[in-house]
């Protein structure tokens, strides 16, 4: 694109920011070591790492959240102190956060001038920044129903507004933070347009991702992140994935997983028109049939709250429901007496949840005390019928904590203190270990670093080796692809079409996602 | 890693804070015009000064235990109950029944089928609040309170009727049979030469309250059941992914808290009265949730906790008497402000001790 414009400007103009040895410990955690980073006005830079590697830190010391230990920070070749987020904002800094920071209730308006009112009336600050929404608009396809309640826009419409949101403060140096965790593909690319945009405008991009497919895709250059230090520092077009992802994990990285090809049996799950209705009388599963068979991973893709959650929680036993699921030919109990976790486990279901710091894992309690969780009945983990065997329990947690690679493999840390990929594995390990018949998989690597990502699919296509069903939920579309024996997408509660993953793209997923038919129906 | 170690947690940080409750309490006497040196020094003295005294403080000590733990145990299931006050006047009733029942021969035969009988009227009077908790979602804060007034109202009502001693002026029961007597610290300590108090009400009971607090502790950290007690306390979304019934556990924490609550009755009603009075649980119930706040809802944190609480109770009772120009009303300040301190207070002083924890861990890495 302006690649060469972009050399030249580089020559000239001091660079847009310019860090210089910041470092910042949290107790004995060193999260910034001596980062040094330079970031040419009118580009996008990618800075990618690991959870936990640092890059939220970084950001949060120059958006002023936290006071760096030591290092300086030059914006446009002035150094600058960011003591909070106000000073950011005066320096040209703008930052739209992974969760976004509006009031719901607001129009979009209203959320734009947000603390930024010019005087004690409203009008006049609406009119200016109507008149500035129309000029963005036209310019980024950045448009926006500038009346609508936030409530009422889709996520990826939110996320526009934190963007206008930044640019009303005049930001020239805009950070995202994991802005497509919850897009869409085609909200995604939207999104990179605009940011292609503004770059062309002489705007700066920090994007923070975790998927290499972004950064390659859109960035100028890109910032590897290691355990706190900057490891490397390339122009995009001169790596690959594989380097990136060496580059941050430290060793070779399989980043497609390889695996035979599926030879499905019985059928293990069978759904025949579910519906579920939720607390608030919201209907969010519309009739949904499906089927499991033996050795094989049937993945649902589908960008979240569009009913998977509440499949997973009916399949888990803690959501009622209508319709009829049977389990290895038996029909189960969905509504009654049997319709609880206990009784599912006994059914030879094992469920790895969507969320694993509010379900899977009481967070508090120490991995031995996790690693039984919801199996705290068994026998084996009981001496009689009043004592649970916390000697046994240990000493079994901690060969299993062997067996799944989980750092450290201290039974008696709480799980709070594991990083989110060993947190998973204790979650896995238990689950697996159970040898179920069925495994229920949500979102397995949400917030899980490379490293592990690998681990975990290879945990879970070794199972689909063994001859279980394996139903995964994954909003990660790569995820999808390349575990998934079959795939179906859901959208507004209903299957809106299966695919064969050998036949299929992104693409195509991402329109059925969006809820548009596409015509590659016969799977 | 924590944040600093569990002996910062459960002993030093609550003598800071009581340390600070004392210095504004000192304020508090100067401001009046007293000499807040010889207040403080009357209140030990007064807790501590004699066998008689310690034998008080004791006493009042194993009712805050009781009401301590059953605080704590429902506090370990996400659940505030405020109402044991009600729950261990309601007990009182069950134990006078189980006593006034029988001509019992001997108190060893007579205290199980009490501690039966004021355990379940507790536990009667913590499950109807809990059942609507768990079933109608109606708050179990607010049902509690009710369930105190509604209490205290049954307690006139009974001692006016059914349970009146036809021959007292007041609303009492007859006195209980004497075989019913529990032993007093003074009884327990003579056969083995030891001297103490004769007429300090610390009973049998004592001994009763520090077994009731292993059995909390062996219940939450050793049991299947207090797994999923605390497991729901943490989480209950996770419990509901576990398959724990949150209305069993509902139920089942608030009964044992209930029943706990009710052993306050052993105490005072069977141990101390040795007939049922109308008011006889004098507060304890809500000192029980700053005896829990202070021990950190954990059994060995609630026996020192009640201790001081005890001797606080014991101690302003002498400072009243021994010190006419400081009123009743300002005792109530004093131990007011030290509830305030070690209860509500706390994070003011935990955020900077754990700061200094941190910062000697930095030290030394």
């Amino acid at each position: 694109m302006a690649n060469e414009n972009l050399q030249e400007r580089q020559e000239t103009v001091a660079p847009a920011i310019e860090l210089v040895g910041i470092s910042k410990a949290f107790g004995p955690v060193q999260a910034n070591k001596d980062i040094s980073l330079s970031v040419a006005r009118g580009s996008i830079h990618g800075i990618v790492g690991e959870n936990g590697a640092g890059k939220s830190t970084l950001m949060s010391i120059l958006y002023g959240f936290y006071k760096a230990d030591a290092g300086e920070v030059f914006i446009g070749g002035v150094k600058t102190r960011i003591p909070d987020s106000s000073a950011a904002i005066a320096a040209g800094i703008g930052m739209v956060h992974q969760h976004f920071k509006l009031v719901e209730n607001f129009t979009v308006l209203e959320n734009v001038i947000l603390g930024m009112e010019d005087g004690g009336l409203l009008k006049p600050s609406l009119a200016k920044a109507r008149k500035l929404l129309k000029e963005l608009s036209d310019e980024y396809e950045l448009s926006v129903d500038p009346d609508a309640l936030v409530e009422n826009l889709s996520v990826g419409h939110q996320q526009r507004v934190e963007i206008l949101k930044a640019l009303y403060r005049q930001a020239d140096i805009l950070i995202l933070d994991e802005p497509t965790g919850v897009l869409t593909p085609a909200e995604a690319d939207h999104l990179f347009r605009i940011l292609v945009g503004l770059r062309d405008q002489g705007k700066t991009i920090i994007l923070i991702t975790h998927k290499l497919r972004e950064i390659m895709e859109v960035t100028d250059t890109v910032s590897v992140m290691r355990r706190g230090e900057m490891t490397a520092t390339v122009k995009t077009k001169d790596t690959s994935p594989e380097q990136l992802a060496e580059l941050m994990v430290g060793r070779k990285v399989l980043l497609q997983i390889d695996k035979k090809p599926a030879t499905p049996g019985a059928p293990i799950l069978e759904i025949e028109n579910l519906q579920v209705v939720d607390d608030k009388g919201v209907e969010r599963v519309k009739g949904v049939s499906l089927e499991v068979r033996a050795g094989e991973i049937l993945g649902i893709a589908g960008v979240s709250g569009n009913g998977q959650t509440e499949l997973l929680e009916v399949l888990g036993g803690y959501q009622k429901a209508t319709g009829i699921i049977r389990v290895n030919g038996e029909e189960i109990d969905l509504t009654g007496k049997y319709s609880d976790g206990q009784s599912r486990r006994h059914r030879g279901i094992a469920h790895v949840p969507e969320d694993r710091q509010s379900e899977g894992l009481i967070m508090d309690f120490m991995a031995w005390e996790n690693a039984i969780f919801g199996y705290h009945n068994e026998p084996a983990y009981n001496k009689n019928a009043l004592m649970m065997d916390n000697l046994a329990i240990r000493a079994e947690t901690e060969a299993k904590m062997e067996r799944f690679d989980v750092r450290p493999p201290n039974p008696k840390l709480e799980a709070k203190n594991f990083s989110g990929g060993n947190q998973q594995k204790i979650v896995l390990a238990r689950e697996i270990e159970r040898n179920p018949d069925l495994l229920l998989v949500g979102q397995p690597t949400r917030g899980v670093d490379i490293g592990a990502i690998e681990f975990i699919h290879q945990q879970i296509v070794e199972l689909r080796d063994q001859g279980k069903a394996i139903l995964l939920v994954s909003v990660e579309l790569e995820e999808i692809l390349s575990l998934s024996d079959r795939i179906i997408v859901m959208f507004d509660g209903h299957i809106m079409g299966e695919r064969d993953p050998a036949n299929t793209d992104e693409k195509e997923l991402g329109m059925l996602m969006a809820g548009m038919e596409t015509d590659g129906g016969a799977a | 890693m924590d944040k600093m170690p569990k002996w910062a947690d459960v002993v030093l940080i609550p003598l800071i804070s009581l340390c600070l409750a004392l210095i504004v309490s000192g304020f508090v006497v100067l401001a009046i015009g007293e000499d807040p040196i010889r207040a403080i020094s009357i209140m030990v003295n007064g807790a501590l000064s004699s066998t008689n005294k310690i034998g008080y403080t004791l006493y009042y000590a194993t009712n805050y235990m009781f009401t301590g733990l059953a605080v704590a145990v429902a506090f370990h299931a996400r659940m505030f109950n405020i109402g044991g006050e009600g729950q261990a006047a309601i007990s009182g009733v069950g134990v006078a029944v189980v006593l006034l029942a029988f001509d019992w021969p001997h108190w060893t035969i007579a205290l199980p089928f009490a501690i039966l009988g004021g355990g379940l009227f507790g536990a009667i009077w913590a499950a109807i609040p809990a059942y609507l908790q768990a079933r109608r979602d109606s708050h179990i804060v607010i049902t509690t309170i009710m369930f105190n007034y509604i209490a205290a109202a049954m307690m006139g009502f009974l001692l006016n009727g059914i349970l009146k001693n036809p021959n007292s002026q007041v609303a009492e029961s007859v006195n209980f049979p004497a075989g019913a007597h529990l032993p007093t610290i003074h009884e327990m300590l003579a056969p083995l030469g030891i001297g103490f108090s004769k007429s300090a009400p610390a009973n049998v009971s004592f001994l009763l309250a520090l077994f009731c607090a292993w059995l909390v502790w062996f219940l939450l950290w050793r049991t299947r059941l207090g797994y999923a007690i605390r497991a729901f306390g943490h989480s209950p979304h996770a419990a509901s992914y576990a398959g724990i019934s949150a209305f069993k556990i509902t139920m089942i924490a608030m009964i044992i808290s209930g029943a706990l609550a009710g052993m306050l009755s052993i105490n005072v009603v069977m141990g101390e009265q040795e007939r049922l009075i109308q008011f006889f649980v004098e507060g304890a119930g809500f000192v029980g949730i700053a005896v829990a706040l202070m021990g950190r809802n954990h059994p060995i944190g609630i026996i020192l906790a009640a201790l001081l609480f005890g001797m606080l109770a014991q101690g302003g009772f002498e400072l009243q008497f021994e010190y006419p120009e400081i009123s009743k009303e300002m005792v109530l300040v004093i131990q007011g402000t030290i509830i305030l301190f070690t209860g509500a207070l706390d994070y003011m002083v935990r955020k900077p001790v754990e700061k200094i924890f941190a910062r000697l861990r930095e030290g030394q890495s």
